[in-house]
């Protein structure tokens, strides 16, 4: 419609949600739209049309919680689910200032509505159009009739594109006024009174103006936009992954042993199960496992975000782990084990005290490589609403519309993680040379 | 009967018969010297001795202890036979993370539980009595080859073995070292013990052997 307004041709280009604002910056598209919110802020940095929508931020909760659960004020404490570096995350942030509500964050709008079915949140807070057309899909659940929030979709435009976003907002207008635009809306049932008063506002308003002032509840928060209102969430955000990254290596750790004792010393069947463990573990994306660990396993074991995120890394890199442990085992010469037999060793102390030990030197500086590796892939995590230091870094981008300082902020931190450890690892690898 | 009585013994790998039918003795106070060409089956023999190898026929008895044809017994299956043998490898085998004296300790405090105060004791003694006492706390790697093996002799000879193995230990060793090596063992044998040795080391062969078996193709000449 818009495009057909200004004569072009349109054409599609997908990026993810939260990646529209830089993305039209650097003009890999000229316009961005899909429920894009008119923030005070955004405005500041970009050229945004007139609003074309009217949404309600609306409060989704499962049947038997109607009563209980009406207004964000009665989730005081509890888990609430939405999209990350959205308008409805910062209210919950907000909320979580004020009542300890716990915001959970996810990269689309199928997973928080099935999470809160299955018990793993017990309220989203999205957009009404998003609700309602899950409600459709999923069923199950209740939209409460108060919103919590109203605010507008706008048209995003690279700051340059003031002209080209002239043009868009007087064919918007031309549509509103000529009720082509109401008409395409009802065709997709999304149309309701609340749009005919912003068209009337927006047709009615001079060309100069842009916003129009939001009609009932509450208006929309504004996110900390400077750099030193992001560092403590940085580094809380920071110590999760460090949680993350030590708890999943100690399970690598212990259950590696095991695999590689198992494999080293087991009978033939034990052998080929584990490794074709550690070949699956290997051979396919530690995303698809963390999909399937949180997701796919929730009508089995409904395992929080945090434990599914450690427990699945921890699997992950237990084959890793289990690979470099067999090969130590096996680089322990084989004469020694035999001197250690014509001494009168049980196998079990010829491994705890002539191939343990060395075994555990040959895996040193291998293992310390490895955990800088984890602690990396830990922002894999975030796939499964694990708010992690790349995950926090990201929300942050989104929020200032700028991936510069966020990203050396980030960077900065992981490497102070990371850095101490790669030294220590080489040091290990001269250790072993010298001796 | 003999201290070391081998009967017999048939050793096949891979389907080819190593050794064809072996008859040995070794009594105590008596160094005996395998000599043969690689591949002759000399180490072959001394590693069945140490039950090391499964053999397929004959018979094997070491003190009290008794070995017989078929898969290798489990090591809780072997405690008479380890306590009676000592092996001293062609390449040491030491320890690589140990000191020698850990090296030598190690399986009179862990296999024979002894105090480690007794363990040290005797580990002094034994590096003292081969002369590598003032390498006491160096690492198998800081070890030249025939202070490595004069410790790997004294790790096989901590916990008192009646019978001693010794597989081609002239290998890494300098004419000297070879002659003292000699001594070496005619000490052991004279302190009591069997000594029964593999080598190609005719020089050693002479100056350390009571008795020189020689082999061919598995079997004795």
């Amino acid at each position: 419609m818009i495009a057909t307004g200004l004569g072009r041709e349109p054409r599609f280009v997908q990026v993810q949600w939260s990646s529209i604002e830089p993305s039209v910056e650097r003009g890999d598209f000229d316009m961005g739209l899909s429920g894009v919110e008119d923030r005070p802020e955004l405005r500041a940095r970009r050229a945004l049309s007139v609003p074309y929508y009217e949404f309600r931020e609306v409060l989704a909760v499962r049947k038997a919680d109607t009563a209980r659960f009406r207004t964000l004020a009665d989730l005081a404490g509890r888990r609430v689910g939405t999209l990350g570096a959205t308008l409805a995350y910062q209210m919950l942030l907000d909320e979580q200032q004020r009542t300890g509500l716990v915001p959970v964050s996810y990269e689309n709008d199928n997973h928080p509505y099935s999470d809160m079915l299955a018990g793993r949140v017990d309220a989203v807070l999205l957009d009404h159009i998003v609700a309602e057309r899950s409600l459709r899909r999923v069923g199950g659940f209740v939209i409460q009739p108060v919103p919590a929030a109203t605010s507008h979709y706008v048209v995003m435009f690279a700051r340059r594109d003031t002209l080209l976003r002239d043009s868009v907002d007087a064919v918007l207008r031309a549509r509103m006024a000529d009720g082509s635009l109401e008409a395409a809306y009802r065709r997709w049932n999304i149309w309701d009174e609340g749009q005919r008063s912003l068209f009337a506002q927006v047709v009615g308003a001079d060309s100069a103006s842009r916003t129009v002032p939001v009609v009932g509840g509450a208006s929309a928060p504004q996110g900390p936009t400077t750099v030193g209102s992001y560092v403590p969430a940085l580094l809380q955000a920071a110590a999760i992954t460090l949680v993350i990254s030590v708890a999943s290596m100690l399970i690598a750790i212990g259950l590696g042993i095991a695999i590689a004792a198992g494999r080293v010393y087991g009978g033939a069947v034990w052998r080929s199960a584990l490794a074709v463990y550690v070949e699956v573990m290997r051979g396919t994306p530690i995303l698809l496992q963390l999909f399937v660990i949180y997701y796919g396993l929730a009508e089995v074991v409904r395992l929080p975000a945090l434990a599914a995120a450690i427990i699945g890394l921890g699997l992950n890199y237990a084959a890793y782990e289990s690979e470099i442990y067999r090969g130590a085992l096996q680089a322990v010469p084989r004469l020694q084990l035999e001197a250690a037999r014509t001494l009168g060793f049980s196998e079990w102390q010829a491994f705890r005290l002539v191939r343990g030990p060395q075994a555990v030197r040959f895996a040193l500086a291998p293992m310390t490589n490895d955990f800088v590796a984890l602690l990396k892939d830990s922002s894999l995590v975030s796939v499964i609403t694990v708010v992690e230091l790349t995950k926090q870094t990201a929300i942050y981008a989104a929020n200032i519309g700028s991936w510069l300082v966020p990203g050396i902020l980030c960077a900065v931190v992981y490497l102070a993680m990371s850095l101490p450890l790669s030294r220590l690892a080489r040091r290990l690898e001269r250790r072993l040379e010298v001796r | 009967m003999a201290d070391l009585a081998v009967r017999g013994l048939v050793v096949e790998r891979a389907g080819r018969q190593m050794v064809r039918g072996v008859d040995l003795d070794v009594a105590r106070g008596e160094v005996c010297v395998l000599m043969g060409e690689s591949g002759a089956g000399k180490t072959t023999i001394l590693r069945v001795v140490a039950a090391l190898e499964p053999f397929a026929a004959g018979i094997v008895t070491a003190g009290e202890a008794r070995l017989a044809p078929g898969p290798l017994p489990p090591q809780s299956q072997l405690r008479a036979l380890r306590s009676t043998v000592g092996m001293v490898f062609q390449s040491h085998a030491l320890f690589e993370h140990l000191s020698a004296t850990d090296n030598v300790t190690l399986a009179t405090t862990h296999v024979l539980g002894w105090e480690p105060s007794r363990s040290a004791a005797r580990a002094a003694e034994l590096l003292e009595q081969l002369g590598v006492a003032h390498r006491a706390d160096a690492r198998p790697g800081q070890l030249s080859g025939g202070e490595a093996q004069r410790v790997a002799i004294a790790r096989a000879l901590a916990p008192d073995p009646m019978l001693l193995l010794m597989d081609e230990p002239t290998a890494a060793l300098d004419p000297a070292r070879r002659t003292a090596l000699a001594t070496t063992v005619r000490d052991l044998a004279g302190a009591g013990r069997a000594v029964l040795i593999s080598t190609h080391d005719e020089e050693f062969a002479r100056a350390a052997a009571d008795r020189v078996v020689r082999l061919v193709n598995g079997v004795i000449a």
